[in-house]
């Protein structure tokens, strides 16, 4: 199972968890699967072509998807996916 | 650089550095060489400057409009409570010339605009950016880029920090990445945190802060490896750190001129986003209540706002007013209030379509606006 790391301003939509691991084989996958499991996360990630959004960067490991293989990137059991939103400061 | 002398007091306040082989007096002259702009003398800003001042950099430059507020005394070391309603840039200077007596503060107490930016920008080496809202950060961003300067950010949210060094120009004349090049477009404000979900552990701008300075001090001295195309990530709650590599974005255009950053990031759209509906102020609302008459007071926000100030309202949370609507009248007016009135005009407006409510009347400005204007006993935040 990858796991994926949630940032803080997302666990809302988790249920408060920091790292949920689904059964994929790529980040499209993951990330859809992720999606189907917390409905209201989805918004946020996708857009309503289901692109992910451009102020949301997907990292395999510590490798940006874009450099990779985008959506596409295949992802192994053993892999940390993280999701890195932009945060603009402490008052939001 | 030889040209720049140190007293004899000097030598011995940044004697630690100076017996740092790597760093050495070499590494002081540059950092008394150096000028520095920090943008937010806030909660990033209260650590950045601190350090900075205290390692001795020549120039500080501080940008910064605001007063000292109560609420910013949790996070903003740099501040008293003698300093509340104070302008923070001066404030800050007079406290930190106590710290460093041989540190040039040059004081910017303005909003940074792109009318100013590249004015206030050119004077400086390097800007740090500490500030705490979408518009100002791409400001600075394309600023840095506009004026070939290296731009350390840094930012959190709660329990969590990012850090990083934007376009820095490394030993082979390579320029690294930008903010643009990691995020090209802001988030909707819609989809930002709502006043209700911001908030920010009060020590975690004193740790992401300091690793920024630590960060300023490499890029000024040369020494280690500065965070260009890297973003360091912390959440102080899991005590997960990660370290991103972050590249130029290829289909990135270039960044020639500055634009309107409250356009680009959405801002003016943002009243769109409150639904209009009935209102009425926060002097109405007194008068109903002096004059007896039966209205139903609903308070939409969370339980741990309700525990910071209220005005004894059925307390519903947004995002429960629909299932908890059988204890929301229907046949007398009801006022529906939230912390500043964005909240409670949402579930108005979902419940007058939902269920066909026509008595619901939003409290403009929300209970800040009657702690203001009404109660000044309640506590604001």
């Amino acid at each position: 199972m990858a796991r994926i790391i949630i940032p803080t301003p997302l666990r809302k939509f988790t249920d408060n968890q920091a790292t949920i691991e689904v059964d994929a084989i790529d980040i499209r996958e993951s990330i859809h699967a992720l999606s189907s499991l917390y409905p209201d996360l989805k918004k946020q990630l996708l857009d309503d072509t289901g692109d992910i959004r451009q102020f949301v960067r997907i990292y395999l490991g510590d490798e940006d998807i874009k450099v990779l293989n985008n959506e596409a990137t295949p992802v192994t059991d053993d892999a940390v996916i993280s999701i890195v939103p932009a945060i603009a400061g402490g008052i939001a | 650089m030889n040209s720049i002398s140190f007293s004899k007091e000097e030598l011995e306040r940044y004697s630690r550095h100076l017996i740092i082989p790597e760093f050495n007096i070499e590494g002081q002259r540059r950092l008394k060489n150096a000028k520095v702009l920090i943008v937010g003398s806030g909660g990033l800003g209260s650590p950045l400057l601190l350090y900075l001042t205290a390692a001795g950099v020549g120039t500080i430059g501080i940008v910064d409009f605001d007063v000292v507020d109560e609420s910013n005394l949790q996070r903003q070391v740099l501040f008293t409570v003698d300093d509340v309603g104070q302008p923070k840039s001066a404030t800050a200077i007079k406290r930190l010339k106590g710290l460093n007596p041989n540190v040039n503060f040059i004081e910017h107490n303005t909003r940074l605009t792109s009318s100013n930016a590249l004015d206030i920008l050119s004077d400086y080496d390097l800007v740090a950016d500490g500030t705490d809202n979408f518009p100002t950060r791409y400001l600075v961003n394309d600023a840095s880029v506009i004026l070939q300067k290296p731009n350390v950010y840094a930012s959190i949210f709660r329990f969590e920090g990012q850090v990083s060094v934007f376009n820095y120009t490394d030993k082979d004349g390579k320029v690294g990445p930008n903010y643009r090049d990691l995020f090209p477009t802001p988030p909707p404000p819609g989809l930002v945190p709502s006043c209700a979900e911001g908030g920010v552990i009060g020590v975690l701008p004193g740790i992401i802060g300091s690793l920024q300075a630590n960060e300023v001090i490499k890029v000024i001295t040369g020494i280690g490896d500065p965070l260009n195309g890297r973003l360091f990530l912390f959440d102080a709650l899991t005590f997960e750190t990660r370290t991103l590599k972050v590249h130029k974005d290829p289909d990135q255009e270039s960044i020639v001129k500055l634009i309107d950053y409250e356009v680009f990031c959405g801002i003016g759209q943002q009243t769109e986003d409150v639904p209009s509906v009935k209102e009425i102020n926060v002097k109405e609302l007194e008068r109903m209540k002096d004059s007896n008459e039966d209205y139903q007071l609903i308070d939409v926000r969370e339980p741990y706002e309700y525990e910071i100030a209220h005005l004894n309202g059925v307390l519903i949370p947004l995002d429960q007013v629909e299932e908890q609507v059988d204890q929301i009248a229907s046949d007398k007016k009801v006022v529906v209030h939230c912390r500043s009135g964005v909240r409670s005009a949402k579930a108005i407006e979902s419940l007058e379509k939902k269920f066909g409510f026509t008595n619901l009347y939003n409290l403009k400005g929300g209970i800040l606006a009657y702690a203001d204007e009404i109660d000044n006993s309640l506590a604001k935040y």
